[in-house]
């Protein structure tokens, strides 16, 4: 009887179970999602743009506080990034990027997007423009790194033939990469959000001033790339002719008044705190209404997206961590401050018979400085996070001998003091990481919030990309080079009374030193200075490979092409003098480090970024770059 | 059992001494040397700076031998018997390389067979011609005259000479390597003479190197003269 039992419900198993094999077996599946589903929901869809977003390019970047800081504005205080300042060329591949996976899977992208026909149209537009977007801008980045590059908007497809060479593809000329990033975001520009608290999605505002800045380097390079014949190809993949120079200006001047004429929603710069430097400071970390900021990485605390920046570069003595101090700024870049009445005056270490200048307090040197400065700087004497920097080099006996110590804050016998603190806990000490070896620690992009430097905690301030302060140099510059300098000056002043600079310029003190010289100080440590080197073609005369000389290092200070090859320190001294009325000053002295043994030398050959010999073996219609 | 170790042993062996033999290739054993010339004089550049590329075709992906100059404008390689194609960078190094015929460029054509000899005959801007170096109470003096052989519109003038000393061998403008350097008055380049203190030598050496260098405008790479030694 059991037996015929089994039988039957073997038999209903398996007659049933087969009924639906097909079905059965083809499942969705449950880990990956299709097409359809990607492109039927907004919020999926915006979360395949999420990841290109965050493939985005940049050339300095937050979270690598080396790549900030490059080029001999500041020293570098970690042991393992002296040999940077110990060399003296740079490798012609440095610097280069070739990612076409990222300008494929965009591509990808945007083919797969337009048939879509759940999501609603204005998402869709959006969604569009921001893709189209973000390969503008990786079109311009690789521009402005390798030159003029293979144009590819559609994903291409390999057919398995065997022959894959006709996907190859021939460099376009550098003015058509330019062209096609300036095109692009007009006609991207009313497709995206014209809002200005819209900061970490593309708007209207951050497609009009990725055009003035594409259209301003194109027009710099067609002006300045004269003086340069070296650095051309015969085919224009490299330079551009000089009589477009002035088209390329004329759009750039159109599309930073655009934005500062409040067609792309209400940008202004940053005024809201009366002490000016504080206010400098908070445009990188003032999440709040912030007019200024236009297009950014953002960052949120305790959601997995935060970087180290203030961990690495946070004064040391008192740090949150054991670490700290790494970027520090060089005394050219300090002394190339204005004074507030917008004169260029070097640091008073000595009066003119060479004699030392004496100081009441250790940081009375820097006062009455562009606000800028101590924006930028920490300077000995000023104050992170509420605790004073501890920054002195040891004392200066009465014999011109100098007392000073090896570790931090170490203490010594001194004269009849007995024994004092003879260096200051944040240094300088020759040779010791993390300590302010030049005299000056890094102020921009720290995070003065409680936790910031802690590596459980971190810092969520922005990566910055455009904000309005740049659009007004780019303004003021375009409009220089157009012969309108009245309109340049008025545009330069904005920038430079929010700095609390008093005289303002007239439109005969404008000229491109001035303009350069508003760029280096205003954009500092933002990634854009270099592109300023190469786009005027002056990077292998500031980068010449001949040393800085510590007594002719305050000349010249606001000249764009001043050398800048290794980067100086200036130290205080504490004066030990009994019965002097200079006892207890304090004294400053310019040195070089030890540590900066090479002076840095751009070659023709640097200019553009070396396409790597695997590139041109699989597509041989690629031309390499000048000089390499 | 003990035949059984015994072949498992000498299979080993086999197996060891087999693959090596289908592992390794021969090294490279031609030297392919020289040095640059012009009108059978050297034309001595800066250390590490100037260089010429080997391509060697037919081998699928392309990637050049890097070949530096030495200071006195030799230079070897070791390689692999074959076909190369001999370039320089365009660009690179204070001269031009003269046009072997229309078709083939500037490339020179190496067929490596065994060792050989290439002087490779280039036309620098300049020459340093008459040089001199004396030394005497600490101070090094050098005289040297400039012959400009590049002329009409290629013809480059001079950005600076310079005198640089050093307590190694590696006399070139590398930044703080050098222990002191002085440019010279350009007026007259006939006649360009300038003297330098040497100063204080750590370790002290009773030896010192001196070399001048040529800047030409618009070139990169400067031109230099011999390396002296001069006791102190």
């Amino acid at each position: 009887m059991k037996k015929y039992l089994y039988t039957a419900i073997t038999m209903a198993l398996l007659a049933t179970g087969c009924t639906n094999d097909e079905e059965f077996l083809d499942r969705e599946p449950t880990n990956i999602l299709t097409e359809e589903q990607v492109f039927s929901d907004p919020s999926v869809t915006l979360s395949v743009l999420a990841n290109l977003y965050d493939r985005y390019y940049d050339f300095g970047w937050i979270q690598d506080w080396w790549t900030l800081s490059d080029f001999n504005i500041a020293f570098w205080s970690e042991l393992g990034r002296y040999s940077a300042f110990q060399n003296s060329t740079y490798d012609y591949g440095a610097w280069g990027t070739w990612d076409y996976a990222y300008i494929r899977e965009i591509n990808l992208f945007i083919e797969r997007c337009e048939p879509a026909t759940e999501l609603d149209e204005a998402d869709k537009q959006r969604f569009l423009a921001e893709a189209r977007f973000l390969r503008a801008s990786y079109y311009f980045e690789l521009v402005k790194r390798m030159g003029g590059v293979p144009l590819i908007l559609e994903a291409q497809e390999y057919d398995f033939s065997g022959d894959a060479s006709y996907l190859r593809q021939p460099r376009e000329t550098e003015a058509a990469i330019y062209d096609f990033v300036i095109s692009e975001a007009e006609a991207i520009k009313d497709m995206l959000p014209s809002n200005s608290g819209t900061k970490s999605r593309a708007t209207k505002g951050a497609a009009l001033a990725m055009e003035a800045r594409a259209a301003l380097y194109a027009g710099s390079i067609a002006k300045y790339g004269a003086n340069t014949p070296q650095v051309s190809l015969p085919g224009n993949e490299v330079g551009i002719p000089v009589d477009k120079a002035n088209g390329y200006y004329t759009k750039a001047l159109n599309a930073a008044q655009q934005i500062i004429n409040g067609e792309a929603g209400s940008y202004a710069l940053y005024q809201k705190k009366p002490d000016l430097a504080e206010n400098f400071a908070s445009i990188f970390y003032d999440k709040i209404e912030n007019p200024e900021v236009i297009f950014v990485e953002d960052y949120k605390l305790q959601s997995g997206k935060v970087h180290n920046f203030t961990i690495v570069n946070q004064p040391r003595f008192g740090a949150e961590e054991e670490e700290g101090g790494r970027i520090n700024p060089s005394l050219q870049f300090v002394q190339s401050f204005e004074t507030l009445d917008g004169v260029y005056q070097p640091l008073a270490a000595t009066d003119g018979s060479g004699n030392p200048v004496y100081y009441e307090n250790v940081g009375d040197i820097f006062e009455g400085r562009d606000a800028r400065l101590s924006g930028t700087v920490i300077l000995p004497g000023s104050s992170f996070k509420g605790r004073q920097v501890d920054i002195f080099a040891g004392y200066q006996m009465p014999d011109g001998s100098v007392v000073s110590g090896d570790s931090r804050g170490q203490q010594k016998e001194v004269g009849n003091l007995g024994n004092v603190q003879v260096v200051g806990f944040d240094g300088p000490i020759d040779g010791l990481e993390f300590t302010a070896q030049t005299g000056f620690y890094i102020r921009k992009f720290q995070d003065p919030k409680a936790g910031s430097g802690q590596r459980g905690v971190q810092s969520d301030v922005y990566q910055m990309r455009y904000r309005y302060a740049e659009v007004l140099l780019n303004a003021a510059e375009a409009a220089f080079e157009l012969g309108n300098t009245s309109t340049a000056a008025d545009y330069l002043n904005q920038v430079r009374s929010r700095a609390g600079i008093t005289t303002p310029l007239t439109a005969g003190d404008v000229d491109f030193d001035r303009i350069a010289h508003e760029r280096y100080v205003e954009l500092a440590f933002e990634g854009l200075h270099f592109f300023d080197l190469k786009r005027w073609r002056i990077a292998h005369i500031v980068l010449d490979g001949v040393p800085v000389d510590e007594n002719t290092v305050s000349d010249d200070i606001g000249s764009a092409t001043r050398r800048e090859t290794q980067p100086l320190a200036i130290w205080p001294y504490k004066v030990y003098e009994p019965g002097s009325a200079n006892d207890g000053k304090f004294i400053y002295k310019t040195r070089k480090l030890s540590r900066v043994t090479g002076a840095d030398r751009f070659q023709f050959g640097n200019y553009y970024s070396r396409i790597g010999d695997n590139v041109i073996s699989n597509n041989p219609l690629i031309v390499r770059n000048p000089n390499q | 059992m003990k035949k059984f170790k015994y072949s498992i042993a000498l299979l080993g062996l086999l197996f060891i001494t087999a693959s090596c033999e289908k592992d390794n290739y021969d090294e490279p054993d031609s030297f392919l040397s020289g040095t640059i010339m012009y009108n059978g004089e050297p034309v001595r550049v800066g250390y590490n700076e100037v260089g010429f590329e080997l391509w060697q075709p037919g081998f699928g992906l392309l990637t050049p031998i890097g070949v530096a100059i030495d200071q006195d404008g030799s230079y070897s390689a070791r390689l692999y018997d074959g076909d190369y194609k001999l370039k320089f960078i365009p660009g690179q190094g204070p001269f031009r390389i003269p046009e072997v015929n229309a078709q083939q460029g500037d490339t020179i054509l190496v067929n490596l067979r065994g060792d050989q000899q290439l002087d490779i005959e280039v036309e620098p801007y300049y020459m340093i011609r008459n040089v001199q170096f004396s030394q005497s109470g600490g101070t090094v003096s050098a005289s040297c005259s400039l012959e400009q052989i590049i002329t009409g519109d290629d013809e480059r003038t001079i950005e600076r000479i310079t005198l640089y000393l050093n307590d190694g061998q590696f006399v070139s403008d590398n930044g703080d390597a050098n222990v002191a350097r002085g440019d010279a008055d350009i007026s007259d380049l006939s006649s360009v003479s300038v003297s330098l203190g040497v100063p204080q030598l750590n370790p002290p050496r009773d030896y010192v190197y001196a070399r001048i260098g040529v800047k030409i405008a618009g070139v990169e790479d400067m031109l230099y003269s011999q390396v002296e030694e001069l006791s102190l």
